[in-house]
Parts: structure tokens; C-alpha cells; sequence
């Protein structure tokens, strides 16, 4: 009987699709947490689905445990993935980016100029850098300044920890951090301890300036312990009440000044730059004015445009963090969605999981937990759940909360790219 | 044999259930239980540190899991994370992994 409804429903919703026989068509754009992971699952749920992943590199590195490269702890190919599971699952891989979207005709256009229809369009390009929000930063500072904030092939984050590695002895490294939003909150102060992991052991009397633009940060009070006791005066966070927020840089000078005038000298700059969603999603007409995608927090499907889905860090989740975690967790959320419309179903129950770990030092770890569900007019935490690695616990529990850490880099990169 | 009797009944009561809520999804684990996988793996197959649940009877993760909610279980992570989720949401979660 249900069944039976469900098929006629089917049919009323589908004749769009047009042939008959035809597969409906999903596009995932960008290979990242979120996209890998919606490409695989609506792979796995429906497998006569013809799912295509339009992704312009050829490997995926990764920004969580990319602090610990800078540390030492991690090789960049060790942060690396291929889409050869993905590829072999029957994924069609399409390396090329994606120059427009036609949102009414369904249809998207290559860079190469080819052009490709779809159903459903699930968009997980993730973060743009506002190029010259900060001024003075622009692509050719960040040569000179690197970002290291977003994974593409590497070169920012080995060009950080080159420079840390020719820095002298008594050196500053400055840190400029934004305002939120912006992807992953508690890494730039994981990045601080990584940094100092690595100082400690090789430049011990080099001191870390942190230039924050906020007053208050993610995991505060359990990073500065740590910071105090592991790596002593070592670190100085300057937080925005205290003229912490950096309003120019000056690359060929190695200064970063800030909104008071005060000009700090850095003999390595790490700047984390303003951020919004990725050029396609702003150039395509789907982003709100701060620069986020809106979505429904059920279905992910973009308020700007039916029939496309928008997931990871190029959506306004709050207060869902931009993680990972959340970008792979949301997107089978997303992709199940996507196939329950293209099925002429309901969405299913949303409940959506965060684990972010910090890594404190090679051998301790912190984490925040956060449950999330719909609700009626976006994404609402589940109260008295979740939460922080309590205060003060003992340094068995950091160091077991440093193999989780590992475990679950392990376990969610082999979830996403197989 | 009843280890499998029981798997084979939350194998039969999961597959109802995703007929259910999620629509026919023969290979893909409930949306519950997908927050699990980010620590403990592809089905629930454990990664390093973190334990497996796949084969775990039914019973044993859910009275884990109340006990986790309940304060009752040392824990680090685990007692912040059951506070989330439903008895329905743990129930299927629990279903999900037992059938693995």
C-alpha cells in the first residue's frame, strides 16, 4: 500500500527527468569533505543514480592536520586523497572548474567550455578569500605572507613551514586572525600551538604574536592553559580590545598594523584573511549578503535556487561550526535529500554531528563536541549536549584525546575518499 | 546462535526502518548513525584508538549509550556526544551496526 502510493507519487514528480529509461543526473561540485562524501553516498543510496564530481585538481589535500605538518608531525602526502575509490564506485570524474551556472535551464558550463545538465546540483566549493579586505593582502602577499587556509596543492603550507624553518633563532612569527565567520574556528589557535611545538624544539627563544580581530575564540580557555603550560611565554594573543585586530599589512616591510596604528614587525607573517563562500556560489546569484549561502536546514536546498543543494563551509550553518566534520555529515544529509525530491519523497529527519579535535602538542588533543537538528527558521543546537574537554583534566586524558584525534582523521578520510 | 538471530532481526527491523524514514538506502548507514563513522569508521569498522561497533549486539551499544548519557561510563568524548540523540535515533544507530 505504501509502496504502492510512493510509485505513484514517483510518477507524478518524475516525468521531468524526461526519457523514461534515463538516470536521473546528480552533480556534485567540489571534492572536498562535503562533496566526496554526498558524491559516495548518493552513489551507495541509489545506484542507479549517475552521479558526476566536477572537480578541477587531480588530489585533495587537507586542511585538518595540515597545523601538524607545520609542526612536523605530518608529511604533506600523508594529508593527501585521490577520487580513485570514488572512480571506481562509478563516479564520473569531471577535473575541470565550473565557470557558470544556469540555474532555470539546469545546466552548467566547464571552463573547457563543455557543458553538462543535471536533476540535482549538490554545490560544495567551499571558501573564497576576500582578496583585499585586508589591505595590503592580495595574492601576490601571500607569497610573502602565506594563508596556508586553504588546502589546494599544498604550496601555502610548505611555504609556511619553510619559512618557519629559516626564520632566526629569536624570530616573531605573527599571526593575523579574523572575525568570524570563517572556515574551521578553533584552527588558527591549533595552527599557534602547532607553530610552537616546532619553535620550542628548534628556535626555543622565538616568541608567536597572535593579532586577533575577536575578543573571544572557540576552545578559549583550554588553549591558553595548554599554550601556558606547554609552551610557556612563548605566545603573546592579543585579543581586538586590546588593538589585537590587524587593519593593513605591508608585506615588503614584514608589517602587520593594526587599527590603532601600532606597526609590528614579523619576521614570518601568517595572515588569515577575511573569507565568504567560493566565487561560483557569489558569481551564481546563490549567496546572501554576508557573503554565506542560505539554505533549508533540512534539505540543504539553496533559498536562492530549486534543484540545487549548497553544503560545507560555502553556507551560512550557524551555529553549526565550518568543519569537516560537518561538511561530510551534512552532505549525506543533503544527497538524501536531493534523491528523496527526485523521488517525489520527504526529505529524512535531519540530526547533524561535529567533532572538531586541536591538537595542543604531538601528544595532546582537546575537542568540542555539537549535535545539531532543523529547526523553523535554521539550525538550532541540541542544548545540554555536546561540549568541551572539561578543564584541567589530566594529561592521560589529553594524550588519549590526541589518538582519538588520530582515529578519527583515519576513519573520516577513509569515509570520504575511501 | 542467537548472537545471529537477533542480528538477523535488527537486520530486518533496519531495513524497515530505512524504508520507513530514509526511502530504500541498502548500503548507506541511517543519518543517526553517520555521525558515528567520522571517529569510528566506514561502518563502524574502528579506526586506531577509536573501538568498533560493527557485530556488536544491539543491546550492548544501546545500554552503552544510556549509560554515556546517564554519566554512569568513564568517558572523554562519548558522554557529550549521547546527550544528542533520541532513543529512536540510538535505537537505530544501534541496529544499523549490529548488522554489520
Amino acid at each position: 500500500m505504501r509502496l504502492g502510493r510512493r510509485a505513484a507519487l514517483g510518477a507524478l514528480l518524475l516525468p521531468r527527468l524526461g526519457r523514461a529509461s534515463a538516470a536521473a543526473r546528480l552533480i556534485v561540485v567540489g571534492g572536498g569533505f562535503g562533496g566526496a562524501a554526498a558524491a559516495r553516498y548518493a552513489r551507495a543510496a541509489w545506484p542507479a543514480l549517475a552521479v558526476t564530481l566536477v572537480e578541477p585538481r587531480p588530489r585533495f589535500v587537507t586542511c585538518p592536520y595540515g597545523n601538524l605538518l607545520l609542526a612536523g608531525l605530518r608529511g604533506l602526502e600523508t594529508i593527501t586523497f585521490g577520487y580513485q575509490a570514488l572512480r571506481a564506485e562509478g563516479i564520473a570524474i569531471v577535473q575541470d572548474r565550473v565557470a557558470a551556472i544556469d540555474p532555470p535551464a539546469r545546466r552548467l558550463r566547464l571552463s573547457g567550455g563543455e557543458t553538462l545538465g543535471y536533476d540535482k546540483l549538490i554545490l560544495s566549493p567551499g571558501i573564497g578569500l576576500r582578496w583585499g579586505a585586508l589591505p595590503g593582502y592580495d595574492r601576490a602577499a601571500a607569497e610573502i605572507f602565506p594563508h596556508a587556509w586553504l588546502g589546494e596543492d599544498g604550496a601555502q603550507l610548505l611555504l609556511l613551514r619553510r619559512q618557519l624553518e629559516a626564520m632566526p633563532a629569536g624570530g616573531v612569527v605573527g599571526l593575523s586572525i579574523p572575525a568570524n565567520p570563517y572556515r574551521c574556528p578553533p584552527g588558527p589557535y591549533e595552527r599557534i600551538a602547532m607553530i610552537a611545538a616546532y619553535l620550542k624544539q628548534h628556535k626555543p627563544r622565538a616568541k608567536i604574536l597572535a593579532l586577533d580581530a575577536k575578543d573571544a575564540f572557540s576552545k578559549q580557555a583550554l588553549f591558553q592553559d595548554g599554550w601556558r603550560a606547554l609552551y610557556g611565554e612563548m605566545i603573546e594573543w592579543v585579543p581586538a580590545k586590546d588593538d589585537g585586530a590587524v587593519a593593513r599589512v605591508d608585506p615588503a616591510a614584514r608589517i602587520f598594523e593594526t587599527e590603532f596604528g601600532t606597526r609590528h614587525r614579523v619576521d614570518v607573517g601568517n595572515v588569515i584573511p577575511p573569507q565568504a563562500a567560493a566565487p561560483i556560489v557569489i558569481e551564481s546569484g546563490l549567496a546572501a549578503a554576508g557573503g554565506w549561502a542560505e539554505v533549508d536546514p533540512r534539505s540543504f536546498a539553496a533559498r536562492a535556487a530549486a534543484d540545487i543543494h549548497i553544503i560545507g563551509d560555502a553556507i551560512n550553518g550557524a551555529p553549526m561550526p565550518k568543519s569537516a566534520f560537518i561538511a561530510s555529515n551534512t552532505a549525506k544529509q543533503a544527497a538524501a535529500s536531493a534523491i528523496a525530491a527526485l523521488r517525489g519523497e520527504a526529505a529524512p529527519e535531519g540530526v547533524y554531528f561535529n567533532t572538531c579535535y586541536s591538537r595542543l602538542a604531538a601528544d595532546q588533543a582537546i575537542s568540542i563536541v555539537g549535535i545539531f537538528r532543523p529547526g523553523p527558521a535554521g539550525f538550532v543546537e541540541v542544548p545540554n549536549a555536546g561540549g568541551l574537554s572539561p578543564r584541567g583534566a589530566p594529561a592521560a586524558q589529553r594524550r588519549l584525546e590526541a589518538d582519538y584525534a588520530d582515529g578519527w582523521y583515519a576513519s573520516i578520510t577513509r569515509d570520504v575518499f575511501g | 546462535m542467537m548472537a545471529r538471530a537477533s542480528r538477523i532481526r535488527a537486520a530486518r527491523s533496519l531495513a524497515a526502518l530505512l524504508l520507513v524514514a530514509a526511502g530504500p538506502a541498502p548500503l548507506a548507514a541511517p543519518m543517526a548513525a553517520q555521525g558515528c563513522l567520522g571517529c569510528h569508521g566506514p561502518a563502524g569498522q574502528g579506526s586506531g584508538a577509536v573501538p568498533p561497533l560493527a557485530g556488536r549486539p544491539a543491546s550492548e551499544i544501546v545500554v552503552a549509550l544510556r549509560e554515556y548519557q546517564a554519566g554512569q561510563r568513564p568517558a572523554t568524548i562519548m558522554d557529550r556526544i549521547a546527550r544528542g540523540y533520541t532513543e529512536a535515533e540510538i535505537a537505530a544507530a544501534a541496529a544499523y551496526f549490529a548488522a554489520r
